[in-house]
């Protein structure tokens, strides 16, 4: 089982805060591996970090053996091809009909006909069961199909690496199984390496194959979903069962609570 | 005291740094080879900044028109020069209030629309997504609304000077009785292609540009959220007419004052 | 809305643009459209040119038949030095011809008007009008009006 992504020693500061502190792992391929944690730890900026939108002030990121910060505009124009990247809001062009956004990353990075254009993104959206939406508009599909025909897009050029931003965040209970089904016929299907970042608990952990609990920009667990739940760590614990109090305090930070309730008495 | 030193040293930093960014966009936007395969963007760029903003054009210009012939009739009557009014609106649309008003309904109207588009974008991850699929969102989205500006605004401000200078003589001479060969005749004796007409072109040409600059930076640079995105609409059109009015002045005095 | 719809509406906004450009061009400012019509230079001197600018028309019996084209202090005589040019197909213009700086209107621009003269010797390139009348200044004629009370 080799490595699609390698991270080493990766530090990522915005402003003062150090989002990621000296953080190594590893992403194997083909496996569909879950970044997980509390809200504002970074994981949408990994996503960011693989993609080559942003580099990291020090440390080594691999995908595919390339050094990804070090990538020139055309070289990272290149392997963007292979890279495919649901959005948490789908992010499909509102001006586009669904058929003009699945066709996009096809029109911009080959040569083909519209002949064959044609036949490739209904082959697309055939895949997540939307093809008779082709001539709608994003502003005319509800939340989960805005998505569906997102990650069309994101496999119009058959990637093999692809990333999912919050998928399950929103979504009823049927377009949440859409998703997970589709997620995991992806990857089966296609052996497309897949990351995820989530929040859901219970949905990744049926169907990731290797979990990273990332919080204070640090790898605080790591392992198969089963490896994760029996974490003794309390970090781990107070995340995975979702208790409100513990590593990550209840309280914000405040003065004595007898002190300033005498404070407005006197 | 030393606080408020501290804080306006923080202001000045920012602003500059702002000033930085701006400018960065300008550059990769303009210089970074623009792709022939951009053209159609362009061109539905210039559909919707241009061509949209032609009713509000003609109607303010017609308006303008009027209102500068009415004006100006009652003032010159009293010397019994009623036959320099068409002279008189026609200068003055020419030279000043046609670039500089047209541009400032551009402003408003134009600017503060791409603004709020590309903010929207910015915001539902459109310009990230873009970036993602090895598109370069100031190539697409930026650079074709620039060039759309720069050609549209001249359009719309001879637009708005002939159309008022056609309102002006509809009342001067229809209704306030000027008579129209003298009206025409000391207009054209008068005015200068070269002096006049061709310098209100070359205001509007850097109003068009300083706007639409204006406009795509604060909608690139806009908080990514639906105050942050109302916030840089209005700064767009703050910040594009004070600019205009100030780069009027100066304009100006550089063309006019040999 | 179709992209031709929108290339084809765009096209006449460009159009429509042009359009009024020229307009302004012609209609506005009276652009000769024939600037190559010939011309020949005539110089006259004034003691006082008043208001008279470049680009002033030069006129016969109130028919503009020329422009001012240059206005300088000529050092050796300490007068004023006035180079018109004048249509070609104006060539009769004798060359005891009168060149005075008058006022169009009350409140309109200096032009010098031109009043034919008799001699049947009739100005060419590069001549020199002679017979000159300067523009009136106001405080002038004042000053005269309050001399002439005493």
């Amino acid at each position: 089982m080799d490595d699609h992504v390698v991270l080493q020693d990766v530090v990522y500061s915005r402003g003062v805060r150090r989002i990621f502190n000296n953080v190594s792992l590893t992403i194997p391929r083909g496996k569909i591996t879950a970044f997980m944690g509390p809200s504002g730890t970074g994981k949408t900026t990994l996503l960011r970090l693989i993609g080559g939108q942003i580099v990291p002030e020090s440390g080594k990121l691999w995908v595919d053996g390339q050094e990804i910060p070090k990538l020139g505009r055309r070289e990272l124009f290149e392997i963007r091809k292979s890279m495919g990247m649901l959005f948490q809001s789908g992010a499909l062009f509102s001006d586009y009909s669904v058929f003009d956004n699945v066709a996009f990353p096809i029109r911009i990075h080959t040569d083909l006909t519209e002949q064959m254009i044609r036949d490739l993104v209904l082959l697309k959206l055939h895949s997540v069961g939307l093809r008779g939406a082709a001539g709608l508009f994003p502003g005319e599909l509800s939340g989960g199909m805005n998505r569906r025909v997102a990650l069309a897009r994101a496999i119009a050029l058959d990637p093999k690496i692809i990333m999912y931003d919050e998928p399950f965040a929103g979504l009823d209970p049927i377009a949440m199984g859409v998703i997970v089904s589709l997620i995991k016929t992806l990857n089966e299907a296609f052996g497309m390496t897949s990351i995820i970042v989530s929040h859901d608990i219970s949905e990744t952990a049926g169907i990731a194959d290797l979990i990273y609990l990332i919080s204070d920009g640090k790898v605080v667990g790591a392992g198969s979903p089963e490896d994760i739940y029996a974490e003794e760590s309390p970090r781990v614990q107070q995340f995975i069962n979702g208790m409100p109090d513990g590593p990550v305090p209840f309280h914000y930070p405040a003065a004595d609570f007898e002190d300033e309730l005498l404070q407005i008495a006197t | 005291m030393l606080s408020y030193l501290r804080g306006l040293g923080h202001q000045s930093l920012e602003a500059i740094s702002t000033m930085g960014r701006a400018g960065r966009i300008w550059w990769f936007a303009i210089y970074r080879k623009p792709s022939l395969k951009n053209i159609p963007l362009v061109i539905d760029q210039i559909y919707r900044l241009g061509v949209m903003s032609v009713v509000i054009t003609i109607m303010s210009g017609f308006s303008i028109g009027a209102v500068l012939a009415l004006q100006g009739y009652n003032q010159l009557v009293r010397y019994g020069s009623e036959s320099a009014l068409g002279l008189g609106v026609a200068l003055v649309l020419v030279m000043e209030i046609g670039p500089v008003v047209s541009a400032l309904l551009f402003a408003g109207r134009a600017g503060s629309a791409a603004t709020a588009e590309i903010g929207l974008m910015k915001a539902t991850e459109q310009l990230s997504s873009m970036e993602m699929m090895g598109v370069d969102p100031l190539q697409r989205i930026i650079s074709p609304r620039l060039w759309a500006g720069f050609i549209a605004m001249p359009i719309l401000a001879a637009l708005f000077s002939t159309v008022g200078i056609f309102g002006a003589s509809l009342v001067g001479i229809e209704w306030l009785g000027v008579y129209e060969g003298a009206f025409w005749s000391v207009m054209q004796e008068g005015v200068d292609f070269s002096s006049h007409v061709a310098k209100g072109i070359v205001k509007s040409i850097v109003f068009g540009l300083i706007v639409t600059w204006i406009a795509v930076f604060e909608g690139y640079d806009c908080q990514p959220t639906s105050e942050g995105i109302s916030a840089a609409t209005t700064r767009t059109v703050v910040y594009s007419s004070v600019s205009i009015l100030v780069l009027d002045f100066f304009l100006t005095l550089i063309m006019f004052n040999m | 809305m179709q992209p031709r719809s929108i290339e084809i509406i765009v096209g006449a906004f460009i159009l429509a643009g042009i359009l009024s450009v020229a307009i302004l061009a012609v209609r506005v400012s009276g652009f000769n459209v024939g600037s190559d019509v010939s011309t020949y230079q005539v110089a006259a001197r004034f003691e006082n040119v008043g208001g008279l600018v470049v680009r002033s028309k030069v006129s016969i019996s109130g028919v503009v038949v020329g422009r001012v084209v240059d206005i300088s202090f000529d050092l050796e005589t300490f007068t004023a030095l006035v180079v018109m040019e004048i249509d070609a197909a104006v060539s009769q213009i004798s060359t005891d011809t009168t060149a005075a700086i008058l006022t169009d209107g009350l409140l309109g621009g200096k032009y010098i008007g031109l009043s034919l003269g008799a001699e049947e010797e009739f100005l060419v390139d590069g001549s020199e009008i002679y017979d000159t009348q300067s523009a009136i200044v106001l405080e002038e004629l004042i000053g005269q009006f309050l001399l002439k009370q005493f």
